[in-house]
């Protein structure tokens, strides 16, 4: 059965069609299609429950790259790890890539997603300069930023509903290694964060930090953690060889491997590791993916899976909003693995649907346990409408339509570029 | 070791026969695809080229041709060796279907097609460049068979017939081009997740990605390994499936 990466929900699907070349006409459909890449969102936006999802992972191919200018086309089922793999020693880089590599080129455009460096790059969309996209009529819409900005818009954090797109191209940023530079930093306090944060974030590219959020500072609010900041390298270091560690959790344990001990251990540990102050060469692989180098960490949770919960909150309540969102977490006593805070730059993405705005984003694991959760989530959801701010669709199996609306409020301009054959379990649950 | 800078591929659109393509590619080899359906071989050696730096589509090069039709083979063969001029360091033979046994098992026709495709064909194709390979005494040819082909099975014997037959004739073959310093390789995969297989139920810890599959088969072509099982545990598998006494085995649903 095809789940999304966090398992929850789990639905049969109709049909599944795995696509294998650009120009093959869709499936005719008796029920909603949905284009599918390597699943790495969470909830129910890739999933479309007794309709067809089309797999993407055969549309691989590169078509087009100029070594000049680092502009590259290629077909929309293309991982980032393939398109590091093939950019890195040519001297390009992916301009923005969100936490994992095993993602595709459709999938990152379909949620316009966001990387550490989004006060300095953006999120996705802003770099891509074009997009072949396949209607269900048979049609195939060239979209630009310049020449059909509503479709772009449209298309950009569409969320897969305006069609599938065939094809991307890209425009990749020079680097010279695959090295960085990156520091590290302990806080005790969110306003520790805000202050670390606003020093960086003018020198360094990628910042972001890790919340410890079930233990308090040393004044006693829930806030402390670890901020980090890196940018790519201009020379490698001299010992340069580079491996990935190759581990995977092999199989389902029965139950949760995430529980109160474990968190509790875990959070410990991990604000008590090693900073490193001072910047020094890191590979990129380990600093911008560190949850890559264990493949299908997502079974520790178990069967039944687990949620994430990101959220984005505008400048104005950033501060107060973030507390009080620890706070609620800590409060509840269900903590999340590890809390990821990040400021988002001064700009709001391309696509009318996109997640990324200025304020800061905050993102929460937990482990699926019924009520307990949900009731928690509602509380969360609160302090998140209150500040006026949005959840991220990638990142959701159960905000209300309520907050779906008022979080993203061109929805209905967005709505009438939706394919009529396309739909996903998401769209559904959200425009009831 | 055997280079790999000149390469001819048969079946190239094939998901393994693809993931060997780019591999080779990606190392700056020159290489010369023979597909069936211009409209997916196209896309594939533009990837190629992107992936090659061969943007004037002088490295990498293609046709189109049904190499289940045997009269094709001659020119097939021409065209490659104008492509990559004498020298070609290695064939990959990677052309075939997974029959459906069940209608095999209705039709005489059906049976006798997919024999003539999956291994008849190869043999023709293989029985008309061994001579050349044999004058030169260099290269390697390596040829997709199937673990398949070790045991008969009810559930895919007529498969499992022809890639046996092939296994059998690389065998000969092996002995006879040993003496001309010509490596010949038999590739056994397992189960690999590719569209060949998309109605299978692919979950479990046998299936490999057809990735992993060409890592070894480019691994095993450059070694010049006589019989390869990808992934390896196949061999130990099969070693078991060999032993069951004919009288346990015809017992069995497999
Ligand atoms: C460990 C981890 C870390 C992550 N970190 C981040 C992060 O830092 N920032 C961030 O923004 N996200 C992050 N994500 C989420 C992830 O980047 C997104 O969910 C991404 O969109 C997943 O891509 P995918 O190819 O797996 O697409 P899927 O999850 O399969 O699909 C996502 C959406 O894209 C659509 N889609 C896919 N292909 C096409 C196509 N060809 N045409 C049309 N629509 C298509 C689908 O219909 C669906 O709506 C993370 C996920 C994981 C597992």
């Amino acid at each position: 059965m095809t789940t999304s990466w966090n398992r929850i929900p789990r639905v049969a699907h109709a049909a599944e069609v795995t696509l294998n070349r650009r120009g093959q006409p869709l499936p005719g459909a008796s029920h909603p299609l949905l284009a599918y890449g390597l699943g790495r969102s969470y909830g129910d936006v890739c999933l479309n429950p007794g309709g067809s999802l089309l797999h993407t992972r055969d549309l691989d191919r590169f078509i087009a790259f100029d070594p000049d200018t680092g502009r590259i086309t290629a077909e929309a089922g293309l991982t980032l790890d393939d398109l590091l793999r093939f950019a890195v020693p040519r001297g390009w880089f992916v301009p923005v890539v969100p936490g994992t590599r095993f993602v595709t080129l459709g999938g990152a455009v379909a949620n316009d997603v966001h990387g550490k460096n989004h006060h300095h790059a953006g999120s996705f969309g802003e770099h891509v300069r074009a997009m072949t996209l396949r209607r269900s009529n048979g049609e195939c819409l060239e979209v630009t930023p310049d020449d059909t900005p509503d479709w772009f818009a449209a298309t950009v954090g569409g969320l897969g509903l305006t069609g599938l797109i065939e094809t991307v191209t890209l425009q990749l940023v020079p680097v010279r290694t695959p090295w960085m530079r990156a520091w590290s930093q302990r806080f005790d306090s969110l306003d520790e964060f805000w202050e670390l944060d606003a020093r960086a974030e003018r020198e360094w590219p990628y910042t972001v930090a890790w919340i410890d959020c079930l233990n308090p500072g040393p004044r006693g609010e829930v806030g402390r953690g670890i901020y980090s900041g890196a940018r790519h390298a201009t020379t490698a270091p001299a010992r340069s060889q580079y491996r990935e560690p190759r581990r995977a959790i092999p199989l389902d344990p029965p139950v949760s491997l995430v529980n109160r001990v474990t968190l509790r251990l875990f959070n410990q540990l991990y604000y008590r590791q090693s900073v490193h102050p001072t910047a020094r060469a890191v590979h990129h692989l380990p600093w911008l993916f560190p949850l890559d180098a264990i493949r299908h960490w997502n079974r520790i949770y178990g069967y039944k899976g687990f949620y994430q919960y990101q959220c984005v909150l505008p400048p104005h309540a950033q501060k107060d909003g973030m507390q009080a969102l620890l706070d609620g977490v800590a409060a509840s006593g269900q903590g999340s693995f590890l809390a990821v805070l990040k400021r988002f730059g001064d700009r709001a993405g391309p696509g009318m649907l996109s997640f990324p705005r200025p304020g800061a984003t905050l993102a929460l694991d937990f482990p699926e346990r019924g009520n307990e959760t949900e009731h928690l989530f509602r509380r969360l959801d609160h302090i998140v409408q209150e500040a006026g701010g949005a959840l991220y669709p990638a990142k959701d199996a159960r905000m209300s339509p309520d907050l779906f609306r008022s979080g993203f409020p061109r929805w209905e301009e967005f709505a009438s570029f939706v394919d009529p054959e396309f739909s996903s379990g998401f769209w559904r649950r959200v425009t009831k | 070791m055997n280079r790999l800078q000149s390469v001819v591929i048969l079946g190239a659109t094939s998901a393994i026969a693809t993931a060997v393509a780019r591999e080779l590619a990606e190392h700056g080899a020159r290489l010369f695809l023979v597909a069936r359906d211009g409209e997916r071989l196209e896309p594939l050696l533009q990837d190629l080229r992107v992936r090659g730096d061969d943007a004037s589509a002088t490295r990498i090069l293609g046709t189109t041709a049904d190499l289940a039709d045997v009269d094709a083979h001659a020119d097939v063969w021409t065209q490659a060796q104008e492509a990559l001029g004498d020298n070609i360091d290695a064939v990959l033979l990677a052309w075939g279907t997974l029959p459906d046994q069940d209608a095999c098992n209705a039709s005489v026709a059906t049976t006798l097609e997919a024999i003539h495709v999956n291994g008849t064909s190869a043999i023709a194709f293989l029985a008309h460049i061994a001579p050349d390979f044999e004058q030169r005494g260099r290269g390697v040819i390596a040829a997709i068979g199937s673990v398949a082909g070790d045991r008969g099975r009810q559930s895919n014997y007529v498969y499992g017939t022809a890639k046996g037959m092939l296994a059998t004739y690389l065998q000969g073959l092996r002995n006879r081009l040993f003496f001309s310093s010509v490596d010949v390789v038999t590739i056994k995969p397992g189960f690999v997740r590719t569209p060949m297989t998309e109605g299978f139920n692919r979950a479990g810890a046998l299936w490999a990605e057809p990735e992993t599959v060409a890592r070894g088969i480019v691994k095993a072509m450059r070694r010049g390994r006589d019989v390869a099982y990808l992934p390896w545990i196949w061999w130990g598998i099969m070693t078991v499936i060999r032993l069951i006494p004919e009288y346990l085995f015809k017992r069995l649903k497999l």
